[in-house]
């Protein structure tokens, strides 16, 4: 099953995608900023500051689906010894610590006019600082590191040790007293937020989605053509 | 209308500069990847085009490296 992610197999699809993704994601993003900033009602208590969540949310999803993802791929790819998982890993890192970066300043511009204050040291706001560090950590491993098996060890142990504290994120306004709220979308049961903010929420998401999947490809693709590069020196 | 697209009841500074922050954010991170992309590249090209055409031959007989070659109008 492995052999389908070689690199030199699915070159000629990631080559090419990253134009109709590009296209895909700049049509989904207006409609998405046109829900946001003007087609979205206004909340009852925070009025229009609650627009934000339409940046602050989808950043904050897509940053810990992004961790949980490089966890599973270093996982995988150390105990098969797959390569390839690596590079896709390393791949996904840089748009996973920007949505990271967005999640923490759009949440500390919200938490002004919120909660009066740009910064407070509680559980959830804290656990996603961590989590930038631990993204941090990965990229600068990868830099340092110039032997393969040492970076994917080490990256391995980055990310296990990182992924203790996604369910910590998840969980820490239902563990302890934070100023942020308690989560408003849940999978299993009835979610608590209206339609009319719902729909604008999602196609933020899926915009985001997107954009992360345009840099993977990019990404990715300059990684590949770095080791053809190494290739062609051999010869 | 516009005023209070501008505005916003007072939380217009805020709002507007979330949304600011993440498409600078947003251009920022593709360009710069943009740009590693492109030297990547460009260094492929130059390498693979002082090649000689034994070892050139052998280079353009992987798939990957013709798709590189090719792909000159990539995003």
């Amino acid at each position: 099953m492995f052999k389908y992610f070689e690199p030199n197999k699915i070159f000629s699809i990631t080559s090419k995608a990253p134009k109709y993704v590009l296209f895909l994601f700049i049509v989904i993003l207006s409609i998405g900023l046109t829900e946001a900033l003007i087609l979205s009602p206004e909340d009852y208590k925070q009025s229009h500051s609650v627009r934000i969540m339409y940046v602050h949310v989808p950043a904050a999803w897509i940053s810990l689906g992004i961790f949980s993802a490089i966890t599973f791929l270093s996982i995988v790819g150390y105990i098969f010894k797959i390569r390839n998982f690596f590079l896709i890993a390393k791949s996904l890192a840089p748009s996973g610590l920007v949505f990271n970066i967005i999640a923490l300043v759009t949440g500390s511009i919200w938490g002004k006019p919120t909660w009066g204050t740009w910064w407070a040291w509680d559980a959830r706001i804290t656990s996603m600082l961590i989590l930038a560090l631990f993204y941090l950590m990965y990229l600068v491993a990868w830099r340092i590191f110039e032997d393969n098996d040492k970076v994917f060890k080490v990256t391995s142990i980055i990310t296990i040790l990182g992924i203790i504290n996604v369910p910590i994120i998840k969980y820490s306004v239902d563990w302890w007293n934070t100023l942020h709220q308690p989560a408003s979308i849940n999978i299993l049961s009835k979610s608590s937020i209206h339609i009319s903010m719902l729909f604008p929420l999602l196609t933020m998401t899926a915009a985001f989605a997107l954009f992360s999947i345009l840099i993977f490809l990019m990404k990715y693709n300059t990684e590949l053509i770095k080791i053809k590069n190494k290739g062609l020196d051999r010869l | 209308m516009i005023e209070n697209l501008f505005f916003m009841n007072g939380f217009g500074l805020y709002v507007w500069s979330a949304f600011t922050f993440t498409l600078l954010s947003f251009f920022t991170l593709f360009l710069v990847i943009k740009i590693q992309y492109n030297k990547e590249k460009n260094k492929f090209i130059a390498k693979f085009g002082s090649l000689n055409s034994e070892k050139a031959a052998f280079a353009k007989s992987q798939s990957i490296n013709k798709e590189i070659l090719s792909n000159t109008s990539n995003v």
